[in-house]
């Protein structure tokens, strides 16, 4: 046992410096060199090249132009980057009977539809899901469209080119890119000017 | 359900399976000491490590002191990821500035990553520095996955010696396995993360102004490079508090199936080396066989019962197909479904959905999976010797039914053997149900739960929380608020009792096999090989799991999915 306390200490440390800084520092030199955007969190600037947001984290959008995102337990008021996970309410807990009645109904007050996508009415396990189904998606194109003064059509169209497909059409799901298609929309169906929202 | 989703639940396992057969070629050659095509590149490093370590790579250690250097080591590790935390305040990249942990906390999260555990009770976006992530976490995520392998090429080498000790040396098996397997591995994954959008940077943090106005900080650390080894190592503690739910540790189905891979790959690979190095092939694949049978039986029940939504989602009249209360839109159910069996199988305990929202069932045979030992494929190395466990426990049955001395891969399994067999089974039970007894009637533990006091759903959050930590899984109904300083002990002493109790009983078991003659296979040996023996391990481990835990899930997980039928049942 005494002559393993060397090799146990002497390990240790340089184990810790070769796997716990030479190689994540190296992978972080290489990442930041080939794939800047990537690295730095897929980061969306404006054209100011002020930071609106990550393709890959979930922002709150509430106003009736844009593509809602699912609902939130990320922190006190949901969609907080720095306390991510999900509700925890088990399958039988009454809050969250409680809350899927009251978010179904406000759902269908705003699309003015009755059909209710499983997504839009639960919160992901990040409370950071950057996605919705293309289900719920098109299920806001009425509201998006009505509030943007387009037809249904033009807004229907833009949601459609951003459907990504299940990965070799069956691993994982298809679904739409909340931030994403809200800038194409902003791009493609400005609001406009005229017309209250 | 779907048949996309069988079809990628089918397709996940076929790939990890096919993948781990060379891999384990690999394995055993770096387990054999062999030429390896890394060698001009790694063996000055590899030497120059052995020096500096004061060890002689070809001295042979017998069970009993390649356990001792095993304990050194981890106690030596134990204590400097201790300090780390402890006094992250004073170290390098805390550009947060996060204050220290406190010492329970830096108590649990030290053992937690030491027994490759990776219990979180903290969250890590809101608690640790990019150092502690890299220093600290990263470096135990190689470190404790390189002694589980380590652990079970010793067990491997018992069963090629003939009347002798020498189980291999220690400390050639951690840096071997460490530089030779999961260090190239995982930069080439590392990378690949990257490329497919996790993030790896040293800023702390980003502040947001989204299109509608709100404000949001986006927390960054060194991702990719954590990702990579803490599936591949069967880590499975988050860079994030949702672990691999977090779009940075998990942006698409792609960085999940290549996750889900990982997760299962090097312990199937470990078999496959096992076979190759004891030359018993056949019999290596009997044991992958039972491994992915229950895999995909555990898959399969998770995919059909969360495709059964709970009473809430029918009560409004959504089209309840998937219960995606803590699922990401990306994954969906047959991703989730096949995570869940992945990381429980193998002791993981990477999530990426949130287990104390699923249906109680899944949540129940994701415990079950855990509580049969951590051995469907198992942690990386611990995952081979625990299926060596169960192998020999039925052996011994199978010569009980015939009443003839049981063999094993040429080693005679007698009393000696069995008990040390047994002794490392009865451990876990122990713990798990041990102290979860107490944890439901002190008022103290009580306060963690998330639960409505006093449901079924509580005493699974409990449970769940004591087989993970004893199992070494590290996954968690996530919400108990285990931070606090009772659950932070007792959980660190379960981690440690799942970890070092156990496997001390099966290095004391290899010894005992090593000192044992090799015996050519006879007319009178039981096949140990083909389809019979595959059901009766299968049966052994459902057995043994089975009657141990079966009260225990009673009176959670399955009395909760009858209060499900219940309530949807009125809703009609």
């Amino acid at each position: 046992m005494l002559s393993d306390i060397r090799p146990a200490i002497v390990s240790t440390v340089l184990f810790t410096m070769l796997l716990g800084l030479v190689y994540p520092l190296a992978i972080t030199g290489v990442a930041q060199v080939a794939f800047p955007y990537q690295a730095d969190g897929s980061l969306v600037r404006d054209a100011k090249g002020d930071v609106i947001g990550s393709a890959l984290l979930a922002q709150p959008f509430a106003k009736d132009e844009y593509l809602h995102p699912r609902p939130s337990a990320a922190g006190g008021n949901g969609y907080d980057p720095t306390s991510s996970g999900g509700s925890n309410y088990g399958p039988l807990d009454p809050r969250l009977a409680k809350r899927i009645a009251a978010d179904a109904a406000a759902l269908r007050a705003s699309t003015g539809h009755y059909a209710i996508p499983d997504d839009a009415i639960t919160t992901s396990g990040s409370g950071l899901d950057p996605d919705i189904s293309p289900d719920y998606a098109l299920l806001q194109v009425d509201r998006i469209a009505r509030a943007r003064g387009a037809t249904p059509q033009a807004v229907r169209s833009v949601i459609e080119q951003h459907i990504e497909q299940p990965f070799l059409g069956f691993v994982g799901q298809a679904h739409v890119n909340v931030l994403m298609t809200n800038l194409a929309l902003d791009a493609a169906v400005p609001k406009g000017p005229s017309r209250p929202a | 359900m779907d048949p996309r989703g069988w079809g990628e639940i089918l397709f996940t396992i076929a790939i990890t399976v096919a993948l781990a057969v060379p891999l384990g070629a690999y394995l055993a050659r770096v387990w054999q000491g062999g030429k390896t095509w890394l060698d001009p590149v790694l063996k000055p490093v590899e030497a120059g490590l052995y020096w500096t370590f004061g060890v002689d790579a070809k001295k042979q250690q017998n069970w009993l002191a390649y356990s001792l250097s095993m304990l050194a080591f981890s106690i030596a590790s134990f204590v400097v990821l201790y300090l780390i935390l402890r006094f992250q305040n004073l170290l390098p990249f805390n550009p947060q500035g996060f204050a220290g942990c406190s010492p329970d906390l830096a108590f649990n999260t030290a053992v937690s990553f030491v027994t490759n555990t990776n219990w979180q009770s903290y969250v890590p976006e809101a608690t640790l520095s990019a150092f502690s992530q890299m220093a600290g976490l990263t470096s135990h995520n190689f470190l404790s996955a390189a002694v589980g392998i380590a652990l079970a090429a010793a067990v491997t080498r018992a069963f090629i010696a003939h009347r002798s000790e020498g189980l291999g040396n220690f400390w050639v098996d951690l840096t071997r396995i460490s530089l030779y397997v999961l260090l190239p591995l995982s930069i080439v994954i590392a990378i690949t993360f990257v490329a497919l959008g996790e993030p790896q940077t040293l800023t702390g943090h980003v502040d947001m102004v989204g299109l509608e106005g709100g404000k949001q900080t986006a927390i960054m650390f060194p991702t990719a490079s954590q990702e990579a080894i803490k599936q591949l190592g069967t880590n499975g503690g988050g860079v994030f508090n949702a672990n691999s739910a977090h779009p940075f540790e998990n942006p698409s189905a792609i960085t999940n199936i290549i996750e889900e891979i990982e997760m299962n790959v090097l312990g199937y690979a470990c078999v496959f080396a096992f076979g190759i190095v004891v030359a018993a092939r056949k019999d290596a694949r009997a044991l992958v066989a039972v491994m992915a049978l229950f895999i995909l039986a555990a898959a399969s029940i998770v995919y059909w019962a969360e495709t059964q939504p709970p009473p809430a989602m029918h009560a409004v009249h959504a089209a309840a197909q998937v219960n995606m209360e803590g699922k990401e839109v990306r994954f969906g159910a047959p991703s989730t479904a096949t995570w869940t069996a992945f990381t429980t199988g193998a002791s993981d305990g990477g999530v990426n959905a949130m287990h104390d929202s699923y249906m109680p069932l899944s949540g129940g045979v994701a415990m079950f999976m855990i509580q049969l030992g951590e051995i469907l494929p198992g942690g990386v190395g611990s995952g081979l010797y625990g299926m060596l466990v169960m192998a020999v426990i039925a052996v011994f049955v199978a010569g009980l039914m015939v009443g003839r001395t049981p063999e094993y891969l040429g080693k005679k399994i007698e009393a000696r053997e069995v008990k040390f067999a047994m002794l490392s089974l009865l451990i876990m039970p122990m713990s798990i149900l041990g102290f979860s007894a107490v944890a439901a009637v002190l008022p103290d533990a009580l306060k963690a739960l998330e639960a409505p006091g006093g449901t079924p759903h509580g005493l699974s959050e409990i449970l769940y929380a004591y087989t993970s930590a004893t199992g070494n899984n590290g996954s968690a109904f996530a919400g108990l608020s285990a931070n606090a300083p009772y659950w932070n002990t007792t959980l660190g002493i379960a981690m440690y009792l799942g970890r070092f109790a156990t496997v001390l009983p099966v290095m004391a078991m290899a010894g005992a096999l090593a000192a044992k003659p090799k015996l050519a296979a006879s007319g009178g040996t039981f096949p140990t090989d083909g389809p019979l023996f595959v059901g009766l391990v299968v049966g052994v481990v459902l057995i043994v799991g089975g009657l141990l835990y079966f009260p225990a899930q009673a009176l959670g997980p399955i009395v909760e999915h009858f209060q499900v039928l219940r309530t949807v049942a009125q809703q009609h």
